[in-house]
């Protein structure tokens, strides 16, 4: 086992015991701290799959911002020092239906993928922009509508279409929400200012 | 991942394998002593600076010269003290709190590039990584403030969550404007291109950088949360905010987490605008290039001059780092803290608008400098800048081989030579 496989498994034991420990703890401000860890794992595990973009934007989004806005949103709502969450049998069930489902769907993906190295990797005409987590360029070209890695290894006659179109969905949808946002809150703001 | 630079590598790949090994565990160590020793440097600088703006002495007594050794007298004293942790505080919660703060503001230090390819982990994306890092430092100190079962604590947790989460946004995109200039961000190849003379550094790129450099360094100032913006440990209002209930060495943790903090995004505005470890003297910058690139067996910088360059070269990047700090401790003692309400109104207010004008100007720039004057930059011809940095700081890397076939035409994102080259001719 080398260094990195060690580490794969560390950070992926750490993975599996803190989303343990958010089920079996009952503050919510607990559950905030071992899915730190949960989702600070996960995001290593990708820097050691190589993924250093998708690890930097899993630290920034979940654990630097949602359970960020999550704790603060603890704070300011709690009518108590320590707020707990108290579990009816009922939801215990639901919840371990719903968990035991996912288990299924995530085992028949697994083993419905084919996890051999494509031919092209075996043969050394991998990619090697994968190979050493430097995957920034490819990334950022695929937003704008190309694609270099597909395009320039293929024929030269058909051009693979990058994500410019989804990427640009995504960001119009982005942009109606922080303007709805706004505006609730703006509304909300004149209420109390009349009143 | 890479843990040691290429140039290291180069440099002890002549030695055989297992002297690879020593080499980086012995850099590994250096790291972590520039996590261990930046604060214990900075605490006697503000200790220093702060006697000074208030016409006193400072420290004197402890150690020789100037009171050097004060901080370790600090450290002593605070090793010394009792572990305490409220009765009513969360206790787990508690004892782990400045873990993360001190783990988080560490972590930054992995992908922070302290001379031309000394970087733990050379990762493409190292701002991007980096800014992600820093922000987890909030998430401990929202804990602690949380957990400590103190009002005041709660306070300093909730004003802390409120700017932090507030100051992030004008951070990133201040910190974007000089990558829009650079095409890049890796930090690694950012402070490759500011080679040159020191017109060459980002903040001197255009008007907008210049700006934004300065924004920056205000929003940098307030997300390692000092005065003016220290609202989270407001000692006049809430006796010590966040860390009201900590002793000892769990409230260390927080200051050496706030101090080497302090100098990761220091360091990181001296790579992004003030050109990282060039000295901004063009002779001197091609000298220690040419001896970085020196060989004595074939391979580019394996002589041990080329060490020795890098060596200098984090000297300067420390300098202008430590420079940075330097100011923030300077601000601290000069001006007074802001009200709560007056920190969030500057930050929506004033810095974000500001900053996203900044972003604007500075994607608008290179279009008006080509269209307009026939120039990459205000000081470099067509062509000139850009190609030399990326030339530089690619050669020998192993992402040259990564775009197979003709290179791609970067010339929205950079205004690449080759793509302006032909248009010329074709004019």
């Amino acid at each position: 086992m080398n260094g990195e496989s060690f580490l794969f498994n560390v950070f992926a034991l750490a993975t599996c015991l803190g989303a343990i420990a958010v089920v079996f703890s009952q503050t919510v401000v607990r559950m905030a701290f071992w899915l730190v860890i949960s989702l600070g794992s996960t995001a290593a595990l990708f820097f050691l799959a190589n993924a250093d973009f998708v690890g930097a934007a899993q630290l920034l989004i979940y654990v630097g911002g949602t359970l960020v806005l999550l704790v603060f949103g603890v704070m300011l709502t709690a009518s108590g020092p320590y707020l707990k969450i108290a579990t009816s049998p009922g939801e215990i069930v639901m919840g371990s239906c719903v968990g035991l489902l996912f288990l299924v769907v995530v085992y028949a993906s697994l083993n419905g993928v084919d996890w051999r190295e494509p031919a092209a990797a075996a043969s050394g005409n991998g990619n090697p922009v994968v190979a050493t987590g430097n995957t920034l360029r490819p990334i950022g070209l695929s937003f704008l509508g190309s694609r270099p890695d597909q395009d320039l290894t293929g024929d030269g006659e058909t051009l693979t279409p990058g994500y410019l179109l989804p990427f640009e969905i995504v960001s119009i949808h982005l942009l109606v929400v922080l303007i709805g946002a706004a505006y609730l809150a703006r509304a909300k703001r004149r209420v109390v200012g009349s009143g | 991942m890479m843990f040691a630079a290429q140039s290291i590598a180069d440099f002890f790949q002549g030695f055989g394998g297992w002297q690879y090994v020593i080499a980086a565990i012995i850099h590994a160590v250096l790291l972590v002593h520039v996590f261990a020793f930046s604060p214990f440097a900075f605490i006697w600088l503000e200790r220093k600076v702060s006697g000074r703006i208030q016409d006193r002495l400072g420290p004197t007594r402890v150690g020789g010269l100037f009171g050097w050794l004060q901080s370790l007298a600090d450290g002593i004293k605070l090793v010394q003290k009792e572990d305490l942790c409220p009765t009513a505080a969360d206790s787990m919660l508690f004892r782990s709190a400045p873990y993360i703060v001190c783990v988080s503001s560490f972590a930054a230090f992995m992908v922070l590039p302290f001379s031309h390819g000394w970087v733990a982990v050379a990762a493409d994306c190292g701002l991007f990584i980096i800014l992600a890092i820093l922000s987890l430092e909030v998430f401990g100190i929202i804990m602690a403030g949380y957990s400590s079962g103190s009002k005041w604590s709660l306070f300093g947790g909730m004003r802390e969550a409120a700017q932090m989460v507030s100051y992030e946004i004008p951070l990133a995109i201040c910190a974007l404007v000089p990558v829009i200039a650079a095409g890049s961000l890796n930090l690694g190849e950012v402070g490759g291109m500011q080679r040159g003379w020191f017109t060459n550094w980002f903040m001197f790129h255009d008007p907008f950088t210049f700006i934004a450099f300065f924004v920056y360094f205000v929003v940098a100032t307030a997300s390692c949360k000092r005065a003016p913006f220290d609202l989270a440990e407001a000692e006049s209002e809430l006796v010590g905010g966040f860390h009201t209930e900590y002793s000892g060495m769990r409230w260390s943790f927080f200051f050496m987490g706030e101090y080497a903090s302090m100098f990761a995004v220091c360091g990181i505005a001296s790579v992004l605008f003030m050109g990282g470890w060039n000295t901004g003297i063009a002779p001197i910058d091609d000298a220690l290039y040419a001896a970085r690139n020196a060989s004595i067996d074939g391979t580019a910088g394996s002589a041990a001059i080329g060490y020795l360059a890098n060596v200098i070269g984090a000297g300067v990047f420390a300098a202008k780092a430590s420079f940075g700090v330097f100011v923030q401790v300077w601000l601290r003692w000069t001006l007074p803290r802001l009200r709560i309400d007056q920190v969030m109104t500057t930050c929506l207010k004033y810095l974000v608008p500001i900053s996203c004008f900044l972003f604007l100007g500075a994607t608008l720039w290179p279009l008006i400098m080509v269209t307009g004057l026939g120039r990459t930059t205000w000081t470099s011809p067509i062509g000139d800048r850009a190609a030399q940095g990326l030339q530089e700081t690619r050669d020998g890397s192993v992402e040259v081989t990564t775009i197979a076939g003709p290179p791609i035409d970067l010339g929205l994102i950079v205004p690449a030579a080759s793509s302006l080259e032909q248009e010329a001719v074709v004019q």
